[in-house]
């Protein structure tokens, strides 16, 4: 690491006076219990699961030959076993982030609308939409599981409908949707609710005062005020819907014949049950460029357009 | 005429709000009564909204069963949520005082460091901290789901951004008073932190409490399992158990709801807020 840094670019900021006391390695050591997480947890596994990659590597085996470009190729190769099976993940993660994240931005964005104003048990609301993502996906993972159980399950009983939920598909994914939407519809909701309170009240009273209806208002004002919240929350829920594990696990266990196993599940397979550990850390290098592209695309799409 | 039609629109907020809270409270409320039924009732096709019988028999099979030792999920869980989220504090703390307070030579390379980890997907770290934890031996025991995750940046940046917030005056007062950075750290910047601490202790928490991919593969004996893990494990086990997978859902469920209770406001300004300010 260079040591030779511009003195320009760490100038602002702290209180000039307080430096002069300090001596030289102070402010290393209140970093380092911190860095030495970061590095031996964060720095060292992204370029040991790269070299990992380049390898065959079974935990089990002694043996842990160079295979250069090798699990990458295999991956790449549809017709081979570990291809083919990689894509069918990809493709479950990829159908389940298209059709989650339009409504996981959506709904809580409406249900952040109609809490936002002042009224008698508006913290309760907010308190029970939030509740589920408390618990975790373990709890509703299982509950759900019940709930939409083909047979006995109360989403049939109520909807007056023999649906297998969770063992065919469509009907797993719309279960799939509809549980993730359940568990984290408060928590986009929240965040939502905090960027429109940041929103100035003149703004809205300006644009009433111009003549603005609703849809105007909400188009000219709420949407561009809440330009920093969306990138955030569509960028995490996409990384979220993309990273989707728990879900599937517990409620269809990829059925059918793991059309509904997610790339991250099959990693997790592959690498920590099966200890093919070169072949996962190639999975999960591709499915990190395929989500790096689509953060890039989103701050693309969100881009503020009036800056030069 | 126009009070009438708001008195109308706030009936419809609240018959709109009340109608998702019901779809909400329900399916919890019926894992909450599926866990005192029968094994036979809860199987039933006809749901019953009040037990009949009303039976701990759920509650003392899966206790008593040596497959699910749920108490001791609950007490690894309970261990490993608190030493993460204390294990955060005590690192985060003090680097993100000095990222915020301290000027030196390698603060924007170092911080631009921690920024840059932010958009590498965690998923390329699954594989290789395994193997990193698996060398500490560390498979199967809690420092494995204690320690890892502590590395993430988000406690470093959201300490960061709130000492960035304090007055330099006191800090400036201490050190007349011949205060060294380390004590003015303790005892100026710490105190003055409580609700930025107390927030990032509780999120921490529930994060750990709540995680399940990696606690499910490197945890693997029976007693070494966290809650979300050995009910997961359990669930594949059992999957037609209702009763006991209920009661099990019950007992992972209530401390994380009294905690949520007592500190609901906290959890949810800070996860609405920590977002906002990156």
């Amino acid at each position: 690491m260079s040591v030779t840094t511009a003195p320009g670019a760490v100038r602002h900021a702290a209180p000039a006076r307080t430096a002069r006391r300090m001596r030289w390695w102070t402010p290393y050591a209140f970093l380092a219990p911190y860095l030495a997480l970061f590095t031996v947890f964060m720095v060292v596994p992204i370029g040991f699961g790269f070299w990992t990659s380049l390898h065959e590597w079974d935990i089990n085996l002694p043996a842990k030959p160079f295979v250069g470009l090798g699990n990458y190729a295999d991956l790449f190769d549809p017709g081979s076993v570990d291809g083919s099976r990689f894509w069918m993940a990809m493709r479950a993660t990829g159908i389940f982030t298209v059709a989650s994240v339009p409504i996981l931005i959506v709904l809580p964005l409406a249900v952040a609308l109609l809490m936002n104003g002042r009224f008698k048990g508006r913290n309760v609301y907010r308190a029970v939409y939030f509740a589920p993502y408390v618990l975790g996906v373990a709890v509703v993972g299982l509950l759900w599981r019940y709930l939409l159980d083909g047979n006995i399950g109360l989403v049939n009983h109520y909807l007056g409908l023999e649906v297998q939920w969770t063992t065919d598909v469509p009907p797993a994914w719309i279960a799939l949707v509809g549980v993730t939407v359940w568990w984290t519809l408060g928590l986009n909701s929240v965040i939502f609710l905090a960027g429109l309170q940041d929103i100035p009240r003149e703004l809205h009273e300006a644009a009433m005062v111009d003549g603005a209806g609703p849809w105007r208002r909400f188009r000219a004002v709420t949407l561009p005020g809440l330009r920093p919240v969306m990138v955030f929350v569509v960028n995490a829920t996409i990384l979220a819907s993309a990273n989707m594990f728990g879900q599937s696990y517990l409620i269809t266990a990829g059925a059918p014949a793991d059309q509904t196993k997610t790339a991250i599940y099959l990693i997790a397979e592959t690498g920590l049950r099966q200890f093919d550990m070169g072949t996962a850390s190639a999975m999960s290098f591709i499915l990190a460029a395929f989500l790096m592209v689509a953060s890039a695309l989103v701050f693309g799409a969100f881009r503020d357009r009036r800056k030069p | 005429m126009t009070r009438d039609l708001r008195g109308l629109r706030r009936a419809l907020l609240h018959l709109v709000l009340a109608v998702i809270a019901a779809l909400y409270l329900s399916p919890l409320l019926y894992m909450f009564v599926t866990s005192f039924k029968t094994r036979e009732a809860a199987q039933s096709t006809t749901p019953r909204w009040i037990p009949d019988p009303v039976t701990t028999d759920a509650y003392r099979e899966i206790l008593s069963s040596p497959d699910s030792p749920v108490l001791t999920w609950f007490l690894n869980s309970l261990l490993a949520a608190t030493g993460h989220a204390v294990l955060v504090l005590v690192t985060a703390a003090p680097a993100a005082y000095a990222l915020a307070r301290l000027r030196f030579r390698l603060r924007t390379p170092i911080f631009s460091m921690i920024v840059a980890t932010l958009f590498v997907p965690p998923v390329v770290l699954l594989i290789p901290n395994f193997l990193i934890v698996n060398q500490l031996a560390w498979v199967d025991s809690l420092p494995a789901v204690i320690v890892p995750a502590a590395a993430g940046a988000f406690g470093v940046f959201f300490l960061r951004q709130f000492f960035l917030t304090l007055p330099g005056e006191l800090e400036e007062a201490a050190e007349l008073d011949g205060c060294n950075r380390w004590q003015i750290f303790v005892s100026v910047a710490l105190p003055l932190s409580k609700p930025a601490l107390a927030t990032l202790f509780l999120l921490s928490f529930l994060a750990n409490w709540n995680d399940f991919l990696w606690p499910l593969y490197v945890l693997l004996s029976p007693e070494a399992l966290t809650l979300p893990a050995g009910l997961g494990n359990f669930q594949s086990a059992n999957n037609i158990r209702y009763d006991l997978l209920m009661a099990g859902a019950v007992i992972a469920s209530v401390p994380v709801l009294l905690l949520y209770a007592v500190a609901q406001r906290w959890v949810i300004e800070g996860i609405s807020r920590s977002g906002l300010k990156g």
